[in-house]
């Protein structure tokens, strides 16, 4: 019931959400036909005005607007006038997807062993070179990340592409370079999940019991420690699934974080207010995932 | 169009990415070392998936930007436009060494003794990608495509020569069909011309002149460039496009210069980093930067030593604009006073330093053969006195004003902190800098809303009016307020004189008019472009005043 409730809200809160998206566009200054060059006439400017419906009054416009949205259409993008907002986005999003779920892949691969073994060899030197990537992972930005990585393992060492999107070897430095920071902070989250669990009264009561070592931290220790990192994944997918602007930009692949910027700059309406549909959609199912994760890891929340 | 290839194909990845969220969600249960052996497995799994590599292209361009548009009536920028010339032509074309107009789909043509009629020979054999003629009916059909208002092409003030131009775009003219150009047979065309006008070839170069296939676009409307099987007029087809990533473009069998056309498959590259650019060049991914705008100036200082790195003058001033309607702005005098402090070699070696050329005038030198006259040069005497004739003795009185740029680079900036320096030195006067997002610069200049902008002009076509008719005070691009009988006058009639010399001469009187008398702008530099091009590498590429480099030409050197 709970779920249905919860599902029944997200067309609501995606529907405000967009609706302020769409009007606060429009109250930016300059519009999307502003260019260096003036129009050739009167007419011409009044015909492209036309074309896209921007004569009309903004109540007619926004009633357009939902009409198409209700039959999911987001309508011409202005800016590159060959395409709609669903061309765009049926060719852009797949691709941040992609890239975003192989860096999901990536943070949990690296985080979840690293975060583990920290935590099983507390204070000893795996340990503190743990600690010491986990720092690195957290305080490098991208913007200085994806480039370094690039100038060593492309530029120097010659092993990878620089850049563009389309072949295996293509798609593994991005990936890294997205993944790396959530990796370290899901290996900080395990690490102290893990830690406080080892200290728990009913890991002792398995120890005495006999419990062999390997099963006691796979089977009774993990379970209950990965609720932080389960808390923290609905946010990461979401943070990773819409695509990195500065990620794309250094390796120039053709995902969505490139639009959400340049649409804004660029005054194009429905583009912008696209992709604030998708991504607010996407981040509340998102978190409603993360919530029903948490309640079948964790049984006391489920009675609360 | 083929459908999008690797990773950009939905159902294969997303089918990757599926699989692999179920191993991940595995791993994060029980069996966790094994569970993360199957990640990494599942990683390459999904990508494998998703991924069948594209076959090579003979030749890999980087075009800067991703194009807003490539219809070649409606395009406006430069990067837009090579892909848009690539795809169809016009009448004339662009030569790749010098970048004048040389003969197209027309063969030759003929000028009527008062210069206002021309009849051009279509060649018998123009045809389209699909094989079918091309014949002066699609010529004129194409030409009141692009003219009427209803098309909205930014361009179509190019039409404004043609006669019945003008009114046709400004709805003054209802009938696009009585647009001063029509067939006398098959492959005759005739033209007629408002006035002579000298540098009508070279307009025709422009792709607002280019012919354009009717039934396609009758038949989709606005997606008709991403139709399938498009017909093309020009050397290349359309193979795909991929948002964001590349164009892909093949040799058109049936263009009529077919032999020539060096590069069978072409694929054109968007993308906005510089450096990302740079690094695919140098790692051979790319062949030829072909976009000025993809050099990254940070490392200016470096790359120009290389041998690879081409520099070359290019049709397009930087200036200041005045905003003649506010006070004390209205005072020609005051403007003068101004223009008369700044020191361009400074901004020129200490800002830019690209190896632009400080310039006075708004024309570049070389344009069309014209030699543009002088302008105000740094004089801080005569800025003073003129200063104080206005009534601002030592810069007392005056108030304070913004200069507006838009901030996307820094470049702007440091040029505006630098004449700031100047005023403040040399006249004792105040100026506040106002940096500007793109639109916000765009929607201030055109409605006058600032006191000074910095400014810029790329030229269109390679003649002086393409910059001097700005400041006509009926131009839509004037947006300083000035008007000015002369000035108009003086350009009307270079434009009706078929001779160059007198006709240079005319121009010149105008625009020292412009520059030394109204002074509603003062120009810094005239820009000039990088190309990086290793001449080992690739051939066919040659440095020109417009900065055109048709891909027809370029062709890869096989090692």
């Amino acid at each position: 019931m709970k779920l249905i409730r919860r599902l029944l809200a997200i067309p609501l809160l995606v529907w405000i959400v967009a609706t302020l998206a769409f009007f606060l566009m429009r109250a930016a200054p300059g519009g999307p036909f502003d260019r260096e060059r003036a129009p050739a006439s009167r007419e011409v400017e009044a015909a492209l005005q036309a074309r896209y419906h921007l004569d009309e009054s903004l109540g007619r416009q926004y009633l357009r607007f939902l009409a198409g949205l209700v039959q999911g259409d987001l309508g011409p993008s202005f800016k590159y006038r060959h395409h709609t907002v669903n061309d765009i986005l049926a060719q852009a999003l797949p691709v941040s997807l992609t890239l975003g779920w192989l860096a999901f892949g990536t943070a949990l691969g690296i985080g979840i062993p690293t975060g583990f073994i920290g935590a099983v060899h507390r204070g000893r030197w795996p340990d503190w070179a743990g600690s010491f990537l986990v720092l690195a992972g957290v305080c490098i930005p991208t913007f200085v990340l994806a480039p370094l990585l690039v100038l060593i393992f492309s530029l120097r060492l010659g092993w990878f592409p620089v850049a563009l999107w389309g072949s295996i070897p293509q798609v593994l430095l991005p990936t890294f370079a997205l993944g790396l920071y959530f990796a370290a902070r899901v290996s900080r989250l395990l690490r102290e999940g893990l830690s406080e669990t080892l200290r728990a009264p009913f890991i002792l009561t398995a120890r005495a019991k006999g419990l062999g070592e390997f099963e006691l931290l796979l089977r009774h220790a993990l379970r209950p420690s990965l609720l932080p990192v389960v808390s923290y994944c609905g946010p990461m997918l979401a943070d990773l699934l819409t695509g990195s602007f500065v990620i794309e930009r250094v390796f120039q692949i053709p995902g969505t974080g490139a639009f959400f910027v340049n649409s804004f700059f660029s005054r194009d309406y429905p583009l912008m207010v696209g992709l604030v549909i998708v991504y607010s959609a996407l981040l509340l199912l998102l978190n409603l995932a993360t919530d029903f994760a948490y309640r079948w890891l964790d049984p006391r929340t489920r009675h609360a | 169009m083929r459908p999008l290839a690797p990773l950009q194909n939905a159902p294969a990845s997303m089918h990757g990415a599926f699989l692999f969220s179920v191993l991940t969600c595995a791993a994060v249960g029980r069996r966790l070392l094994q569970s993360i052996q199957l990640i990494q497995f599942a990683f390459l799994l999904a990508l494998f998936a998703g991924c069948r590599p594209l076959p090579p292209a003979d030749l890999v361009l980087h075009n800067g930007r991703e194009p807003e548009t490539i219809d070649p009536h409606l395009l406006t920028g430069q990067a837009d436009g090579r892909i848009g010339s690539a795809l169809f032509e016009g009448l004339t074309r662009y030569d790749p060494v010098s970048g004048n107009a040389i003969a197209g789909l027309a063969q030759g043509w003929t000028l009527s003794p008062d210069g206002r009629t021309y009849t051009f020979q279509l060649r018998t054999n123009a045809a389209w990608s699909t094989g079918k003629a091309i014949t002066s009916t699609d010529v004129v059909w194409s030409w009141q495509r692009a003219v009427n208002p209803l098309t909205a092409a930014d361009y179509a003030s190019q039409y404004f020569y043609v006669e019945n131009g003008e009114a046709i775009c400004n709805g003054t003219e209802r009938d696009p069909g009585k647009l001063g150009v029509r067939a006398l047979g098959p492959h005759t065309l005739e033209v007629r011309l408002v006035n002579p006008t000298p540098f009508f070839l070279e307009l025709l170069a422009s792709r607002v002149f280019a012919i354009v296939p009717r039934e396609t676009l009758e038949k989709y409307g606005d997606q008709w460039i991403r139709s399938p099987g498009l017909p093309c007029s020009g050397p290349y087809t359309l193979e795909f496009w991929r948002v964001n990533d590349r164009i892909r473009l093949r040799r058109n069998p049936h263009y009529w210069d077919a032999t020539n056309v060096q590069s069978a498959v072409v694929d054109v590259l968007a993308g906005d980093s510089a450096h990302t650019t740079l690094n695919l060049y140098l790692t051979g991914a790319v062949d030829f930067i072909i976009d000025k705008d993809m050099f990254p100036t940070e490392l200016a200082e470096a790359l120009r030593e290389r041998p690879d790195f081409h520099r070359y003058d290019y049709l397009g001033s930087y200036f200041i604009r005045f905003n003649t309607t506010r006070k004390p702005f209205d005072d020609p005098r005051v403007r003068r006073a101004l223009g008369l402090v700044i020191n361009r070699q400074r901004i020129v070696g200490r800002i830019t330093r690209m190896g632009e050329r400080p310039a006075s005038h708004i024309v570049p030198d070389g344009t069309g053969g014209y030699h543009p006259p002088a302008g105000l040069e740094e004089d801080a005497t005569t800025a003073r006195r003129l200063l104080a004739e206005a009534g601002f003795e030592g810069g007392k009185g005056f108030p304070s004003f913004e200069y507006s740029f838009n901030a996307e680079t820094k470049l702007h900036e440091h040029i505006g902190v630098e004449i700031q320096a100047a005023f403040r030195e040399q006249l004792g006067i105040r100026m506040e800098l106002r940096p500007l997002e793109w639109k916000t610069y765009l929607n201030n200049m055109s409605k006058l809303d600032y006191d000074l902008m910095r400014s810029s002009w790329i030229g269109d076509y390679n003649d002086p009016n393409t910059f001097l008719d700005l400041f006509l005070s009926t131009g839509g691009n004037n947006r300083t307020g000035w008007r000015d009988e002369v000035y108009d006058q003086l350009i009307q009639a270079a434009n009706a004189t078929l001779e160059r010399q007198p006709r240079f001469e005319l121009l010149a009187k105008a625009e020292a008019r412009l520059l030394n008398v109204g002074a509603p702008i003062v120009p810094l530099f005239s820009y000039v472009g990088f190309y990086a091009l290793d001449t080992n590498r690739v051939a066919g590429v040659h440095g020109n005043l417009l900065d055109e480099h048709p891909f027809w030409a370029i062709r890869r050197i096989p090692r």
